[in-house]
């Protein structure tokens, strides 16, 4: 996991190599996930897309909040409360890709991937409204799904559900 | 490729991590970065309020939606107008926003159809496909042959009744409007069909983990025949109404250009990215189901314009029966889900007679099936492109998370992109050319 000296590994690697593009491999029910440190991860993002993975389909986030176990990490991680998850597809070799990154709860900051993949743009606005994770460096982090005024942030754990009474006309009182 | 070749050089003299990635920015070819109005509501109010708007002012903005009938729903456009021209935009969402991905936390694993059926409305079977492969590879359990072809077989008729919900609509935005009374009534022939299946026209919760809810009822290849001749002199009429007129051409050709950087750069799929010319059909590229054993084309388009995408869900309808006719004739024998007690409910005459099967169809309703820990994306082709449902299992019988990529939300961010420079008029082809589906984009 290491940040400055990327190394991108040829096509051809090793299984015992374990790394692809400076970050820790590991094979989540046979999809290839990799797991670059949050300070590289636009870095990681850049080499991924200078090696053909042309498109970032899709970005999300988990809260591990409340998760009891380990949740498969490889050696070297070191779990935090967050993880922002990015899939990213190569329409030439047709393969898709993992990358996910450790946030901490004290710090939910990471890099935007707009300068590298400009697509992500609302999806990175929905993790920010969500999860309440700060991307530097996206143009317009915003509340994209949840008014402007909204307090908290409604996928992190503890965000509490609650029901709203409703009361409809004519309903029987309740017992 | 030239970018491989100069990657190797480049990361080795780019010391700093800031190098490589302007690197990259560079490489990705958006030249209307500027078509995204980047402004808040707060902002938007206190420029209308200002004493000074209208004194020098050069753009004007304005509000389209959320109630404006050609914007599918609750979509809201914030317009920076420059006279009818459109400068800058901005789509405003979350009008319908329900929270279905927390709400996903609480059901398990069996209600979860029900839940996610309701995203895409127009095209509810494969939210619930996205759902039941991902959960299904997360339990590693192998469906039925039959089973993956009646999911099928449900996926291409859902691709055209959504279709022709589009040319409905899209004929209606502009002006067609007989148009969209051809296009619901044979829509609803397509529910027709839906509803002798599943019970139900919208909104199934067909297709769960572990195979579909039931058997393909008697009589369903006579009815799915019957669309599939029903349809074709329909289609026809179609062309003639629409396709071959100069006044639906000249509408549409040249509306809307979009090229093919510009898609792959905003992650767009679906219709969109294959106007620009780009074959990219997840059926085709990265099979599920059963679709390497069926044939079909990827209709691809070639100017990336509003005309480009309609035609390609035209033709899109006539690949999908294509395909439907091949799984009428190849639609194997056997079982409709898998018989494993600890996914799906024993069958109801096994639990007059067996202690054990009544046990089990307790449990699965009562508690649901547990998932072993783990994380999986699986991603379909939908109708407006790729669907993709990443879940975290913790391995309780309900999801830690699920996440759902909706197609029309992605898509949504390209159509600022279009709209850029052209006229107000024209916006409302660029929103219907999008097609998006708003219980979608907001979840």
């Amino acid at each position: 996991m290491s940040d400055e000296t990327e190394e991108v590994a040829e096509e051809s690697s090793e299984p015992e190599a374990e790394m692809a593009y400076g970050c820790p491999v590991s094979w989540s029910l046979d999809q290839k996930v990799i797991h670059p440190a949050a300070e590289a991860w636009k870095a990681t993002a850049a080499a991924l897309y200078l090696d053909g993975w042309n498109m970032c389909v899709d970005i999300t986030a988990v809260d591990y909040l409340t998760f009891a176990s380990n949740r498969q990490l490889p050696a070297g991680i070191a779990p935090e409360r967050y993880e922002v998850v990015a899939n990213f597809i190569s329409h030439e070799r047709r393969e898709r890709i993992r990358a996910r990154a450790q946030v901490s709860a004290a710090d939910p900051v990471i890099d935007s991937l707009y300068e590298v993949f400009p697509g992500v743009d609302t999806l990175e606005r929905e993790v920010f409204d969500m999860f309440g994770i700060t991307f530097t460096g996206h143009p317009d982090l915003s509340r994209i799904l949840m008014p402007e005024t909204w307090e908290g942030h409604p996928l992190r754990k503890d965000f509490a559900t609650g029901a709203i009474p409703v009361q409809f006309k004519g309903a029987p009182p309740a017992r | 490729m030239t970018i491989i070749e100069n990657e190797n050089e480049t990361i080795d003299a780019a010391e700093s991590v800031d190098v490589v990635a302007s690197e990259a920015s560079q490489l990705h070819k958006l030249p209307r970065r500027n078509a995204v109005l980047r402004m808040s509501e707060v902002r938007a109010a206190e420029l209308v309020d200002s004493p000074l708007a209208g004194e020098n002012d050069q753009t004007m903005l304005v509000n389209m939606g959320p109630a404006h009938p050609s914007t599918h729903g609750v979509l809201r456009l914030m317009l920076e107008l420059d006279g009818e021209t459109v400068r800058r935009s901005k789509h405003v969402i979350g009008y319908l926003h329900t929270g279905m991905e927390k709400t996903a936390e609480n059901l398990t694993y069996l209600q979860g159809p029900t839940n996610v059926t309701r995203m895409d409305y127009a095209a509810p079977f494969f939210n619930e496909l996205a759902f039941s492969l991902t959960v299904e590879k997360l339990l590693d359990v192998e469906i039925p042959e039959r089973a993956t072809w009646i999911r099928m077989l449900m996926s291409e008729m859902n691709r055209i009744s959504s279709h022709l919900l589009f040319m409905a609509t899209n004929g209606m935005d502009l002006g067609a409007v007989s148009m969209m009374i051809y296009g619901w009534r044979e829509r609803e022939q397509v529910l027709r069909f839906f509803e002798m299946v599943t019970g139900l026209r919208m909104n199934h919760n067909y297709i769960r983990p572990g195979g579909v809810a039931a058997d393909l009822p008697d009589g369903w290849r006579d009815e799915v025949l019957a669309l599939m001749d029903m349809l074709p002199p329909r289609l026809e009429e179609y062309d003639i109404l629409m396709t071959g007129q100069p006044i639906w051409r000249d509408r549409l050709q040249g509306v809307g250009n979009f090229t093919a950087d510009e898609a792959i750069a905003l992650s767009a799929t679906g219709p969109i990215l294959r106007s620009t010319g780009v074959p990219w059909d997840l059926r085709r590229d990265m099979p599920y189901l059963a679709y390497d054993q069926v044939e079909f084309d990827v209709v691809v388009g070639t100017y990336g314009d509003c005309f480009d995408r309609y035609a390609i869900r035209l033709n899109e309808i006539r690949e999908s029966m294509r395909i439907v006719r091949q799984i009428v004739d190849q639609m194997p024998k056997g079982d409709y889900r898998v018989q494993d007690t600890k996914v799906t409910p024993p069958p109801r005459a096994r639990i007059d007679e067996s202690m054990e099967a009544l046990i089990h169809h307790f449990k699965i309703f009562t508690e649901g099936f547990k998932v072993p820990e783990g994380e999986a994306y699986v991603a379909v082709e939908s109708p407006r492109g790729e669907l993709g449902c990443y879940i975290v299992s913790d391995g309780s019988s309900k999801p830690y998370r699920m996440h759902f990529r909706g197609p029309s939300f992605v898509n949504l961010q390209s159509m600022s992109h279009m709209m850029a420079d052209s006229l107000l008029a024209d916006g409302v082809a660029i929103i219907s050319s999008v097609d998006p589906i708003l219980g979608e984009v907001d979840r």
